[in-house]
């Protein structure tokens, strides 16, 4: 596919978001510039309500355009996706970038089986059967340490625990092996132990396949497992971004320190936990 | 006598649905019984799909458990009449995850708090909107948030919107399902915060549920652990939980992710190199 050996699979330039409303025009996110190279981690950290969201949904031309604006670059593999129609779009989600949403129970239909969900996402971007569509399904499953799959995919939405449904999600994204994928908070649902093998299943994918991911999150934890780079974003805007390690050891930003802060004020006393 | 008891309640689903009749014996909780006392607070700690939600849904009045019985103050509360149900109802209340989908988006945060006390309370005009400007200034937010709607809020805002309705109407004990899960640590910080001010104010109790080991061990006095149905630990004391030799907490702990980059388990195959 074309652009498919380009470096940067992901470059955002001089976004910006409005929306309009009664009140007049507001800025919900701007001046983002953001590079994701093949089998990178880029993470993006940043208190609840600065934009995170707004940034993932604004690359997957998910806003409403009708209420929305959306200024600036966005190439993925080469290609524009900003103003792209939504059928133009629907074949690149899911295929080229993947997206693990915030909120599990708005990914899924209610009246529809876990399986028909899933397969049908399979199917509609590859050329698989019914059959084999169904036993990619399963094995993703098993990645994300689902018990029981064959019977989960009879299941409705409804029937799953909220981390279940996290897992699955995570499953569709990533067993089409995506250029890029959006993991907005993908594991804040999960316990610690499910927590790491849905990360060591990412890990795996990006290191297979190459597959270079936004993680999106507010645990420093997965962030610092996982990210090669990060993005502090406060307000809209991203305020500062570093290496991983630099930013932890030395954060220039005042809100960086804030957050890195925050941290610790929850274990403070809590001298029993050994990070280590 | 305890606010709330727990008696050997065993649970599966799917007896009313044809869909997983074969699942029928399956249980979902096995002989569970704990208390609450009023004035504290039980953490309940479990991997995703362990039960902890269901537990709380029985609770709640809002799945009838196939065996045993839920005592509030004493009171059967799958049995009682009629007018000791609509006193529990009123001391029992929710604050579930996800923020947004809890609430009606055409609602203002004025009529999402006013609804309980609608019900409840026959309050003026005035008084009614002086109880909802006090709730607000309670959960840190003022009367310029009155009017505004649910998009309007950040995630962490509608939260503690969602608290201000719960504890509208002074409950005895309040059900939270993994209510800070999703929030940045700055304002899960502040959430839990503001639950211990309530707790020590009005001698809220509180039944928290949650698979983050952090939250559970700052807000809980008493913590369980729950594990495929089964309450495989129960402590009067949290801090035991650091000490206990279980191979499921021994695992939990094993697996809380370190805050810094230095510490990583998960993406250890090949070496970071520092990118620009
Ligand atoms: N309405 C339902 N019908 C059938 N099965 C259900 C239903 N709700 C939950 N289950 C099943 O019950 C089990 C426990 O689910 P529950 O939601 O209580 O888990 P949980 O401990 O809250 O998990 P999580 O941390 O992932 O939210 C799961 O196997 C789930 O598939
Ligand atoms: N559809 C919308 N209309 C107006 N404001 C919005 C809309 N969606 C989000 N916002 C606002 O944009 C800001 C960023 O939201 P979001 O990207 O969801 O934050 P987060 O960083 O927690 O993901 C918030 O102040 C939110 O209220
Ligand atoms: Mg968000
Ligand atoms: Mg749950």
């Amino acid at each position: 596919m074309l652009g498919t050996e380009h470096p940067n699979v992901l470059q955002v330039s001089d976004l910006h978001v409005h929306v309009k409303s009664n009140n007049g025009i507001n800025t919900l996110v701007q001046d983002i510039n953001i590079t994701l190279k093949r089998g990178k981690i880029l993470g993006l950290v940043g208190e609840s309500g600065c934009g995170k969201t707004v940034t993932s949904m604004s690359i997957l031309q998910l806003l409403d355009r009708k209420t929305k604006t959306i200024e600036g670059s966005i190439v993925v593999k080469g290609r524009e996706l900003n103003g792209l129609d939504d059928k133009e779009m629907r074949k690149i989600r899911g295929k080229d970038i993947a997206f693990i949403m915030q909120n599990p129970m708005n990914a899924f239909t209610p009246v529809f089986t876990i399986g028909h969900q899933f397969i049908e996402t399979i199917r509609s971007h590859t050329q698989w059967n019914k059959k084999q569509a169904t036993e990619i399904a399963i094995e993703a499953m098993h990645h994300v340490n689902l018990p029981n799959p064959v019977k989960l995919l009879k299941y409705y939405p409804f029937q799953l625990s909220g981390g279940m449904l996290q897992r699955v999600m995570i499953a569709i994204a990533a067993c089409l092996h995506p250029a890029v994928i959006i993991a907005d908070e993908p594991t804040t649902a999960l316990d610690v132990n499910n927590q790491k093998i849905v990360l060591r299943h990412l890990d795996k994918i990006r290191s297979e396949y190459g597959s270079a991911i936004l993680l999106i999150s507010h645990d420093l934890g997965v962030i610092s497992e996982m990210a090669d780079e990060v993005a502090v974003m406060q307000n809209g805007k991203i305020v500062e971004k570093a290496d991983v390690f630099q930013l932890f050891d030395e954060p220039q930003h005042e809100y960086t320190k804030k957050l890195l802060n925050a941290r610790s004020i929850l274990h403070l006393d809590e001298p029993i936990i050994h990070f280590a | 006598m305890s606010l709330l008891q727990v008696k050997e309640v065993t649970h599966s689903y799917g007896s009313r649905s044809i869909f997983n009749w074969k699942d029928r014996s399956k249980k979902v909780l096995s002989d569970i019984s704990l208390s609450i006392e009023e004035g504290t607070c039980l953490g309940l700690l479990g991997k995703s799909g362990a039960g902890k939600s269901t537990l709380g849904k029985v609770i709640l009045g809002l799945e009838r458990p196939q065996n045993g019985q839920i005592l509030f103050q004493g009171h059967d509360i799958y049995t009682a009449d009629n007018h000791i149900r609509k006193k529990i109802r009123r001391n029992l209340q929710v604050v579930f995850q996800d923020s947004y989908s809890s609430v009606n988006p055409r609602m203002t945060a004025e009529r999402i708090i006013a609804e309980p006390l609608e019900n409840y309370e026959k309050l003026t005009v005035a008084e009614q909107k002086r109880t909802i400007v006090e709730l607000l200034e309670r959960v840190g937010l003022s009367e310029v948030d009155l009017k505004k709607y649910p998009h309007q809020f950040s995630g962490g805002q509608l939260q503690r919107i969602n608290i201000a309705r719960a504890i509208s109407l002074k409950p005895k004990l309040i059900v939270l399902d993994e209510s800070v899960s999703s929030l940045d640590m700055v304002n899960q910080t502040l959430i839990l915060e503001l639950l211990r001010e309530l707790k020590e104010d009005f001698g809220l109790s509180y039944f928290f549920i949650t698979h983050d080991i952090k939250s559970a061990y700052t807000i809980s006095d008493t913590l369980g652990v729950l594990e495929k149905g089964e309450l495989v630990e129960l402590y009067g004391s949290k801090n035991q939980f650091f000490t206990s030799e279980h191979p499921v907490v021994k695992e939990m702990r094993g697996s809380i992710l370190a805050e810094h980059p230095r510490y990583r388990s998960v993406r250890t195959r090949e070496k970071h190199t520092k990118s620009i």
